[in-house]
């Protein structure tokens, strides 16, 4: 029961990843796709919570984390380029 | 044009710490769990990209006065110097060995010689990747 459970979700987080695929693929500007691949990351750590728990392993929450971190970084680079065209400036303009 | 980060800086000069203290995780739960060396650099190195990202190159270069090249250095001689230790002693290169050692407040904690292996592969894998990363973003 409780792993039919598991798999019911594992479907509908990879539905929800191919929503967000096909926004990131679709999305008319530059910003969608970055919120796309945002909400990618943030479903695959959905998505890592799921399978630890169906693997009955704690082995996995570490990459848990550290794909939050890398979602936030990417996220921040990729909104700084949008804005600016620069990621690491040498000194700032104020 | 004249922009205003402080939403960025804030949040980034906090995130920066909680990397941080999750890469020291990383590192000393690596003899265990998953974690490591590698992954602990590569933490540290996410961390301040971070920061480098939400400051400019001038600020983090006046805080953090480092030069990421001999860092590199620093961290391949020293798990070089774990390995010729051993030879010191008499046995082959890069033998390790652990010990079991009591602290006041900590109880029994396992001591190994490859912490200071690890130590050395975290220094080189940062300053490797942000000696490429500060490359390629001169002159920009």
């Amino acid at each position: 029961m409780f792993e039919t459970v598991l798999l019911v979700m594992l479907f509908l987080l990879a539905i929800a990843i191919l929503g967000g695929l096909y926004r990131a693929i679709k999305g008319p500007s530059m910003a969608d796709r970055v919120i796309a691949l945002d909400l990618i990351s943030i479903m695959m750590i959905a998505l890592i919570g799921v399978v630890s728990i169906y693997m009955e392993t704690d082995a996995f929450l570490e990459a848990i984390l550290l794909l939050g971190i890398l979602a936030f970084i990417g996220a921040v680079a990729f909104g700084k380029y949008i804005e600016r065209g620069v990621i690491i400036e040498r000194k700032r303009d104020d | 044009m004249k922009t205003n980060d402080v939403i960025l800086q804030t949040i980034a000069s906090v995130a920066a710490f909680i990397i941080l203290a999750f890469a020291a995780y990383l590192f000393f739960a690596g003899h265990h769990e998953p974690g490591g060396g590698f992954i602990g650099g590569l933490v540290i190195a996410s961390a301040l990209v971070l920061l480098y990202i939400a400051f400019d190159m001038e600020t983090v270069e006046k805080g953090i006065p480092v030069d990421y090249k001999i860092l590199t250095g620093i961290g391949i001689g020293l798990s070089l110097l774990t390995g010729v230790g051993a030879m010191v002693l008499g046995y082959p290169f890069l033998s390790h060995t652990y010990e079991y050692v009591d602290f006041p407040f900590f109880g029994e904690i396992e001591l190994a010689t490859s912490l200071l292996f690890e130590a050395g592969v975290s220094l080189a894998v940062v300053g490797a990747i942000l000696t490429i990363i500060l490359s390629i973003s001169e002159d920009v």
